[in-house]
């Protein structure tokens, strides 16, 4: 009992000294909702906040908690980071949407970021990618490579940033092939590797000889890798896992955004807003092009710069689903048609679940 | 040589009240040697992990309101347990008393007065009693193995729940997201102790009380002792094994409803696909930590959740990874676990040699 005393007297000391020397200017603390050993969706987030410790050096301090259960443990960890001396909290799931509002609310000091959400407040800005841009480009290589004409698609959750990439990737798919269909499968997850794992392979079983995803394993890949047909990495760069089966990866890279936002944090002007960036600003990422003849290549650079000079691949023709117009010949759908997307556009084999 | 253990005759009063202190003890140390294994200040982590939760308002409250769904679970599978009732699904008598109490401010948003909420926790109660039931009657009707039936039931609820939050009870306005309206001002549990805690706190308390006094001083409690000791000596003194059965398995149900009604009324305001990070079985650790005694439950819920919110500060503070808190709460279990068999039990070596005179290899 005694040694635990002096431990915890000793502890004190040092906690003491802790807080004096760590000199940082501003500190940034990040929230995820998976390991940050998921090889996806949370990797990329704290490779992002690791690009900002390398631009920042001594100046920020950063804290991290991982595989934060949606809910009342969420909540706690933020106001943890908050009473802790976080100026900046970064939540990277949109099931943390509520308890952002509610722990901003009880700290107005300190400033909240949330991804993919659509709740704001004074300090609580939200921020997203415009991923649907990438899987235009993945749609138009799965037209091009595909001898079946039938992708398959594994989606996390009917939301309409998901619906969305589902139309951007047989929009592209369409523009080269148009007769080109597309199945899905919905897991209602967002990590399950084993479920992701067989959706994949009963959808390989369907005839599908393309597979890509909206979830964040590698899972489906590997499966691709070893059933001998091909995919696309999710979030990010997943060669290592499937070094035949991709062809690229659509890439999130929210260091940029994550360093600009904490130096306007260092800089006292920081304000609250709705950022949804894509290809042009470096957001969206897509990487190396692998295991597609040089045309394809071609193409899909093609397509990254027309994006980048401004082009949307959400414009004219469009038609719904159910054969209504959903835009002209050279009209391009406005950001909220795209954030509240709930339609799917003509050829995709399955019924939206409502 | 092989080791065996031995049943000891005796007890050691002393030992049964030190043996949580040395189980802590032992965990802590051994917290500290992981700390210094993956580079970290073992003296930080311990400070960190244990006392600094406990130094400040905000991490204490937020410990309380940890412990307090897990206390009331454990106090109902105490009684279960002592009884000799093995119900190993409060996880689903949580979920469906959370659907039972939730379906007032759910489908009926609009009826919003001062009856609401007492309604809703009268309503999960009776929830999650009907469900604890289930295994319950198969049990007394059939002579099925309850741990197996209370078990699957489980999923069952689970996935129900996950198919009403996806399905009918979506939230009209919730982009296709899975979840729930927000429940109305009405239908949330009030905030007590100027804000400080929520009303599920004060109400465990007082219902573990009433269930230690209940187990000490009443003919029920003994009955439910006895009956968990000696059902043969019990069925002398006529007491009806089906009936306590019944009795347990429903009280343990409303109980774990109640809980499962509070937190989604008090916390999270809304359904969700999952509403527990497995509190149900956590109360299981904490029934057996808290020696089936609800004023012992009342402790080792607290320590417990002290367990989470320590693991949470060591990963800010040290940068470890969340699997090193996992691991610390299990060696606490482990250490826990083993002192009290080492009260029960003492080791005894034996040395034996192999039949027909061969000198053993070990």
């Amino acid at each position: 009992m005694k040694s635990l005393l002096k431990a915890t007297a000793a502890a004190a000391v040092l906690v003491a000294a802790g807080s004096a020397a760590s000199a940082a200017d501003v500190k940034a603390c990040f929230i995820y909702v998976g390991p940050v050993g998921d090889f996806g969706w949370s990797y990329q987030h704290d490779q992002g906040r690791l690009d900002a410790v390398e631009h920042f050096g001594d100046k920020l301090e950063t804290a991290f908690l991982e595989s934060v259960p949606e809910g009342p443990d969420a909540e706690r960890a933020l106001e943890r980071f908050a009473r802790e001396g976080c100026n900046i909290i970064f939540t990277t799931s949109f099931g943390y949407m509520n308890q952002t509002i509610k722990v901003a609310k009880k700290f107005p000091d300190v400033k909240f970021e949330h991804a993919t959400g659509y709740k704001t407040a004074d300090n609580v800005a939200t921020y997203n990618s415009k991923f649907h841009q990438g899987r235009y480009i993945i749609g138009q290589i799965a037209a091009k490579q595909s001898k079946t004409g039938v992708a398959g698609y594994i989606a996390s959750f009917p939301i309409p940033e998901v619906v969305a990439g589902i139309n951007a990737f047989l929009l592209g798919a369409q523009s080269v092939n148009p007769d080109f269909k597309l199945k899905v499968v919905w897991v209602n997850t967002w990590f399950d590797p084993g479920k992701e794992a067989d959706a994949a392979k009963a959808l390989i079983d369907q005839g599908v000889d393309i597979i890509t995803q909206h979830t964040d394993s590698t899972a489906p890949l590997q499966v691709a890798q070893e059933r001998g047909v091909h995919g696309f990495g999710q979030a990010s760069d997943m060669i290592e896992f499937a070094k035949d089966a991709q062809y690229t990866a659509i890439v999130d890279d929210w260091g940029p955004y994550y360093i600009e936002r904490i130096q306007e944090v260092l800089d006292g002007n920081w304000k609250s807003e709705s950022t949804w960036d894509g290809i042009a600003e470096g957001h969206v990422v897509m990487a190396p092009y692998t295991n597609l003849p040089d045309d394809v290549v071609a193409m899909a650079k093609a397509t990254e710069d027309k994006i980048k000079s401004g082009w949307e691949p959400f414009t004219g023709p469009i038609t719904k689903q159910d054969g209504t117009v959903a835009a002209e010949d050279g009209v391009t759908l406005d950001d909220g048609a795209i954030l509240g997307m709930n339609w799917y556009v003509q050829g995709v084999d399955d019924k939206l679940p409502q | 040589m092989r080791i065996e253990l031995v049943k000891r005759k005796e007890q050691s009063k002393a030992m049964a009240l030190l043996s949580p202190v040395i189980a802590i003890a032992l965990t802590a140390l051994s917290a500290a040697i992981i700390f210094s294994l993956t580079g970290h200040n073992p003296a930080l982590g311990l400070y960190k992990f244990f006392i600094e939760p406990l130094t400040q308002q905000w991490s204490l409250e937020a410990t309380i309101d940890k412990a307090t769904p897990l206390i009331l679970i454990a106090c109902g599978l105490a009684i279960c347990y002592l009884s000799n009732n093995w119900n190993i699904g409060a996880e689903g008598q949580f979920i469906i008393g959370a659907l039972f109490g939730s379906f007032l401010p759910i489908l009926f948003p609009d009826f919003e007065n001062g009856a609401t909420l007492p309604l809703m926790l009268v309503s999960g109660a009776l929830g999650g009693a009907l469900w604890a039931l289930i295994p319950a009657l198969l049990k007394t009707r059939f002579n099925t193995n309850e741990i197996l039936t209370s078990l699957m039931l489980v999923y069952v609820a689970s996935l129900l729940l996950d198919y009403l939050v996806r399905g009918p009870w979506r939230d009209p306005g919730g982009f296709n997201f899975p979840e729930s309206r927000m429940f109305s001002d009405a239908a949330t549990l009030p905030e007590v102790f100027g804000g400080a805690l929520s009303l599920a706190t004060p109400i465990t308390l007082v219902i573990a009380i009433v269930l230690a006094v209940l187990l000490a001083k009443t003919l029920k409690g003994f009955e439910i002792r006895v009956m968990g000791q000696s059902p043969r000596a019990g069925s002398f003194a006529g007491f009806s094994a089906k009936g306590l059965t019944l009795f347990s398995f429903a009280l343990a149900g409303a109980l774990a409803g109640l809980a499962g009604t509070m937190e989604v009324s008090g916390a999270l305001n809304q359904l969700l696909p999952t509403i527990s990070p497995g509190y149900g079985f956590t109360a299981i650790i904490v029934a057996f930590l808290g020696r089936l005694n609800p004023l012992g439950i009342i402790v080792a819920g607290f320590v417990l959740a002290l367990s989470y919110i320590g693991g949470e500060a060591v990963q800010t503070a040290l940068g470890v990874s969340n699997k090193i808190a996992s691991v610390i709460q299990g060696l606490l279990l482990f250490f826990v676990l083993a002192c009290d068999t080492l009260i029960l039990y003492r080791v005894r070596v034996i040395s034996r040699r192999a039949p027909g005179g061969e000198a053993s290899h070990v």
